[in-house]
């Protein structure tokens, strides 16, 4: 498959506008500006682009709730949080293609009635922050972004806003309340930001490797599109692969690759020959895999079905030394670490079972601690305010369910017997 | 109160947005970088030149984890511990901190030259274990690699 999203990253230049135009660059817009709005969208709708974020929500008909309130100024807004734990797929993009995510930005922005885009950048990146300055103050320089942008009247003005480590301002509504110059905790859907969003205004919040996608639909496009990867999820996949894989990594596939493809024939196979044991499959706010369940397509509408989650594409591959207590403690000890403490059952909740999760970690265990452990979930699940706190309730399950002699082990023999 | 250079690159911020409380959170970053970290009087600077409360800043500033309320040593390491970086051995480099430097988990060494800050995911999972020193990012961190990297902050 052609790399569209990592295309000529390993030009050391390729952040530097000049070489992105030498490899095509900026051409879509100059397309996408003779199109009117409604006929991009429609390419969007046609190319069947679900978001990169995590939910999977089709984009095009995000586009359509925001074009369909008549209030203005409206506003596009880049997610460029990326807080899910495993997850460095946005980064390439950020650090060595920043003028794709701006032409797809700008694109969108046309397409959208929206004059002015933000990118929400999380504050573990600096030198992203330094890169993604210097490429809009080029295309401003070039006229790719301004007030009359290749002299065809359309204005969008963009700047980087900075974020300073919550990862629940990754949630579009924090991340709204967080520009905001407020705590990031989320607001109350409905009004969806589409309709009352950022100061109040229709905004159209997208991941960073949606937004990137636009230029190439535009290019080639929203029928061709289509036929990339899954029928139901089209397009290429930003996956990337971490622990124990002979090749850790972002790679670039068709949207759909199984996971045992991803890990055995991408990524190199389970590192010094080691023996698989578990996978998170997108990021650790979704469910764990066992080693024999990986025969499964990694998109937003397969992988439910195989028990988990696509999330982030973020692969975290486990051997044989990890252990699934520690994991699960290290997990919650997070979850209670970014809970923004607005609703009862997740504030309390991740504390408990962090807790739990310590002492048995711990040789501490008691009876009936693991029953105590699906109980507060399963109290949780469904009951939190936003996503953050079933997710957490969620990872418990999973591993008890996956993995439940490992914590009858721990409680038993009072210790832990796991190197890593 | 901020001298005149810094309060013209805060009503920089400000034109970008809106609103003036949008330039809350850039502006508590050019707090911490002028007095190195966001004491009471840097609090209220940030909310004179904004024209908010100073509980409105105060409040807001407690909720980011990656402003400073006390002040940290000379260099701040980011060292993390999430879960791709811990199975790659990033628990063992906390100890080995602690040891070598004399700086605990999330507290700053007795000469001053180090705090260390216990991270959560900096999205360099594929080259863990991974840490950021003041801005500079590093990675595939063994103990031989920290003692280099840590040469050049003095
Ligand atoms: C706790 C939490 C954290 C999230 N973190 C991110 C993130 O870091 N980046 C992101 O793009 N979306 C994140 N999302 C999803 C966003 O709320 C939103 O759905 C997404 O940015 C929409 O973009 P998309 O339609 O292009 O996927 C998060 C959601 C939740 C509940
Ligand atoms: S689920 Fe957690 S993060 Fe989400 S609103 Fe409730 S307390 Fe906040
Ligand atoms: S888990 Fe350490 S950088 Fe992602």
């Amino acid at each position: 498959m052609e790399k569209v999203l990592l295309k000529n990253i390993d030009n050391p230049n390729s952040a530097d506008i000049g070489e992105y135009r030498k490899a095509g660059g900026y051409r879509s817009l100059a397309k996408a500006l003779q199109m009117q709005p409604a006929d991009i969208v429609e390419e969007v709708k046609k190319s069947g682009i679900r978001g990169r974020g995590g939910a999977g929500f089709p984009t095009a008909m995000k586009w359509n709730f925001a074009m369909a309130d008549p209030k203005f100024p409206k506003y596009l807004i880049c997610n460029a949080d990326e807080g899910e734990p495993g997850t460095f797929k946005d980064r390439p993009i950020l650090e060595k293609n920043p003028h794709l995510l701006i032409e797809g930005m700008v694109i969108s922005g046309y397409a959208l009635g929206a004059e002015y885009g933000y990118i929400y950048l999380r504050g573990e990146y600096p030198a992203a922050k330094d890169i993604l300055e210097g490429a809009i103050e080029q295309a401003y320089k070039e006229n790719f972004l301004g007030d009359d942008i290749l002299g065809k009247g359309v204005r969008f003005r963009l700047s980087v806003h900075q974020g300073a480590g919550a990862y629940i301002c990754g949630e579009e509504t924090a991340l709204i309340e967080s520009i905001e110059g407020k705590k990031g905790q989320p607001r109350t859907k409905p009004p969806f930001p589409v309709n009352v969003g950022a100061w109040s205004m229709p905004t159209i919040v997208n991941n960073v490797e949606t937004l990137s996608n636009i230029p190439y639909i535009i290019e080639i496009g929203g029928e061709a599109y289509s036929a990339i990867g899954s029928s139901d999820c089209p397009g290429p996949k930003l996956y990337c692969v971490s622990g124990f894989v002979e090749n850790p990594g972002v790679y670039e596939l068709p949207m759909g690759t199984s996971l045992r493809d991803i890990i055995y024939k991408h990524a190199g196979g389970i590192k010094d020959n080691g023996k698989l044991k578990a996978v998170i499959p997108g990021g650790i706010s979704t469910p764990v895999l066992p080693a024999d369940a990986i025969d499964c397509a990694m998109d937003f509408v397969a992988m439910p079905k195989a028990g988990s989650m696509l999330g982030s594409g973020a692969v975290i591959v486990m051997d044989e030394s990890v252990c699934m207590v520690r994991v699960t403690y290290r997990a919650m000890k997070f979850f209670e670490h970014e809970s923004c403490g607005k609703c009862t059952p997740c504030r309390e909740g991740t504390d408990w079972l962090r807790k739990i999760l310590e002492r048995i970690e711990h040789g501490k265990g008691r009876e009936g601690d693991i029953n105590l452990l699906s109980d507060v979930a399963g109290v949780m699940s469904g009951r939190t305010f936003c996503p953050l706190g079933d997710g957490a309730a969620g990872v418990v399950t999973g591993m008890i369910k996956h993995f439940r002699s490992e914590f009858e082990e721990h409680i038993r023999d009072k210790q832990c017997k796991f190197r890593n | 109160m901020f001298n005149d250079t810094v309060l013209k690159e805060i009503e920089g911020i400000k034109a970008k947005y809106p609103d003036r409380r949008s330039a809350l959170l850039p502006s508590l970053y050019i707090a911490q970088r002028e007095f190195g970290w966001l004491s009471r009087e840097a609090m209220t600077c940030v909310a004179r030149s904004l024209n908010l409360p100073e509980a409105v800043v105060r409040g807001t500033a407690s909720f980011y984890s990656m402003y400073k309320h006390k002040p940290a040593g000379r260099h701040v390491i980011q060292l993390c511990t999430n879960i791709s970086c811990m199975i790659l051995g990033a628990g063992k480099l906390v100890d080995f901190l602690e040891t070598r430097y004399g700086v605990p988990a999330n507290g700053t060494s007795g000469d001053g030259r180090f705090s260390l800050v216990i991270m959560e995911c900096i999205g360099a999972c594929g080259t863990a274990p991974a840490m950021l020193v003041n801005t500079d990012f590093y990675d595939n961190l063994s103990e031989k690699r920290i003692e280099e990297i840590l040469e050049n902050y003095k």
